[in-house]
């Protein structure tokens, strides 16, 4: 043995060194490609905000003069049509994954279900918007209203909560079950007191997912009519709304070069809000965890 | 195990209803700042893009007055505008055009009437790279040479003898503005039919940024678009071929319909079966109060003050239909609404 690697060894050795050390390169250069992208990105886009992000910025309506200009309404805007969407989605899609996880039984339905919701997963958001405005619009007479933009948003982000929860469901050692439903428990019980704590953690993972693609979604909305101009806070779920996405399209498609400025400024708002929303739920469920590992 | 008694669901919920106790908090203290006016409800408007600044405007003034009126507007485009005017969805239609004959269909199909105002003028500019020296004037007969459908010009040279044999770069607003409808109709006679080999953007700005690094570019666009960018863009003039010769176009040119055939007017609809609602007349009103002042605030060109008059007039006779739709070409906008009237 010792030998044979001494013989082919050295030369074919050294040249596998080499592939692999010009891979390496490779490879970091990938990495780097999209990190380079996104901090030229971000450099841009903070320079532009620059001078424009102002406490007068965030409290005040959109405005023909740049320098009145504000971005509350669609903060409220979309806080309003984040909040409903979770709050359609989450019960909805948990729900969605608990049946079809513990409850459905194997079977071709099931796996006819399973495939619509994974290909549903990847239908362009655009033609949720295009479901919503026939659907909740115009059917349902909801109007260009905060439910039905809201409604589409759920829908858009379904698949995505269903499949994460299912996985994070189906993660739980099947023992915990067994043993569960040995000593008496019903399926119910065995969800509520081990599978759903024990999941909570991936099925929020999967959630603040699906909700920061809804955050900066603008295409469903465009297609229902979600409004360019709106100058007041939405103060019910049939009230008329614009979210920072479209105010930042209305803004960047403007002549004046004041509007780019806007623009940007609107871009790190929507990025300071993402960010919060993350930060709030890996804290959520940094907590969760522990609380778990105590018990 | 079985001593695990989290439940992350109500806890979930719970997040949620606090973002949407904490959101309804913070507008309740807006609608407190009221003033003492009683006027309250909501206007909804949507349709074109190049009408929005002038009604974004006019309905920040509007709501500076009267704040408990909602007044939100979309752009949808004039004719997606349409279709939600007419499905009876909006009050009010932003159109960079006259309404046409299928949308006049729905409208007679829908039982809803419409009153046509004019409230301002907009024109098209003409624009090329400051670095071109060559051509200062085209005539209407050149412009529709280069972008009628199936146009083969390719080089400056075949534009004009004497101009440089330098690639033709063509720019124009995508084919779903009412910009573009409007200058294949003014230019080729009709609405929608150009070459489509040319650079086409929704966003005014894309174009801007093209011609301004192209230096054999040739574009055009609404003229706000030229005016806030002046030092970045070459002007050209216009023989109409109406015998008036090369005009370049300024607010004086586009007002009086001298700038021809690239000056239009543009419109607002109103429905007028809902104007018995003071929210909505008192708007109407507003908005041709203060249409003159505004639009030119925004780049547009004000009509003259009397066309203002005989706008209100038709509003207060509520005199629905179009006129415009079928006016001779060159007659100025006050002789289109007087003539009618009489």
């Amino acid at each position: 043995m010792a030998d044979l690697s001494k013989d082919i060894g050295g030369s074919v050795s050294a040249m596998r060194r080499r592939v692999g050390d010009a891979l390496a390169v490779l490879f970091l250069a990938a990495t780097m490609t999209g990190l380079v992208v996104l901090m030229v990105l971000l450099v841009d886009i903070v320079v532009q905000a620059w001078g424009w992000l102002s406490p007068g910025f965030l409290a005040n309506y959109p405005s023909r003069f740049p320098e009145q200009a504000g971005i509350k309404s669609a903060i409220f805007g979309s806080l309003w049509m984040i909040s409903l969407t979770g709050l359609i989605a989450i019960p909805v899609g948990v729900g969605a994954a608990i049946y079809l996880e513990e409850y459905a039984r194997t079977g071709w339905l099931l796996r006819v279900i399973q495939v619509n919701i994974a290909n549903l997963a990847g239908v362009p958001s655009v033609l949720y918007g295009i479901l919503g405005l026939a659907l909740f619009v115009r059917f349902l007479l909801l109007g260009r209203s905060l439910i039905a933009g809201a409604l589409t948003m759920a829908l858009l982000i379904l698949p995505v909560v269903i499949i994460s929860a299912q996985e994070a469901i189906r993660a739980v050692p099947s023992g915990v079950r067994e043993g569960a439903l040995a000593l008496g428990a019903t399926r119910w019980e065995v969800v509520r007191d081990h599978l759903l704590p024990m999941s909570a953690t991936g099925i929020l993972t999967g959630v603040i997912l699906a909700l920061s693609r809804a955050i900066g979604e603008t295409a469903p909305l465009l297609m229902i009519g979600a409004l360019s101009f709106v100058a007041f806070i939405p103060e019910g779920i049939m009230d008329s709304f614009t979210v920072l996405p479209i105010q930042i399209f209305n803004w960047a498609s403007r002549p004046q070069p004041e509007f780019k400025h806007l623009a940007a400024a609107g871009i790190v708002v929507l990025m300071v809000v993402l960010l919060i929303m993350n930060a709030a739920a890996i804290t959520l469920r940094n907590r969760l965890d522990k609380r778990r590992q105590q018990v | 195990m079985l001593s695990l008694t989290i439940h992350p669901a109500p806890r979930l919920a719970g997040l949620f209803l606090l973002v949407v106790a904490v959101s309804l908090a913070g507008c309740r203290s807006a609608t407190e700042s009221g003033s003492s006016d009683t006027l309250s409800g909501a206007v909804q408007i949507d349709g074109s893009s190049t009408v929005f600044p002038i009604t974004e405007a006019v309905a920040e003034e509007f709501m500076k007055v009267h704040p408990r009126v909602r007044v939100t507007v979309g752009v949808s485009g004039t004719g997606g505008g349409f279709a939600k005017f007419f499905r009876g969805e909006t009050d009010v239609n932003d159109a960079s055009r006259t309404i046409k004959d299928s949308e006049i269909e729905l409208a007679s199909s829908t039982g809803i009437d419409y009153i046509e105002l004019p409230v301002a003028f907009d024109g098209l500019a003409i624009v090329v790279n400051p670095a071109n020296d060559w051509a200062s004037c085209l005539t209407a007969t050149e412009l529709e040479a280069i972008w009628k459908p199936g146009s083969t010009v390719k080089s400056w040279a075949e534009v004009r003898e004497g101009f440089p044999d330098r690639p033709i770069k063509l720019y124009g607003p995508g084919t779903d503005s009412g910009t573009y409808d409007y200058f294949t109709e003014a230019i080729g006679g009709e609405s929608g039919a150009s070459r489509s080999d040319f650079t086409a953007s929704e966003d005014d700005n894309v174009l801007v940024q093209g011609i301004a690094g192209d230096a054999a570019a040739l574009g055009f666009f609404g003229y706000a678009y030229y005016d806030n960018n002046r030092d970045r863009l070459k002007l050209l003039a216009v023989d109409g071929e109406s015998g008036q010769g090369c005009v370049s176009p300024n607010l004086e040119t586009i007002s009086t319909g001298t700038y021809a055939p690239l000056s239009r007017p543009l419109f607002v609809y109103v429905r007028a079966d809902r104007l018995d609602d003071p929210v909505l007349s008192t708007f109407v009103d507003f908005y041709i109060e203060n249409a003159g002042v505004l639009s030119e605030e925004v780049g547009y060109v004000a009509l003259p003050e009397e066309v203002y008059m005989a706008v209100a007039d038709r509003v207060s006779n509520s005199v629905t239909g179009t006129v415009f739709k079928y006016a001779e070409p060159g007659a100025s906008v006050l002789e289109i609404l007087v003539g009618d009237s009489q």
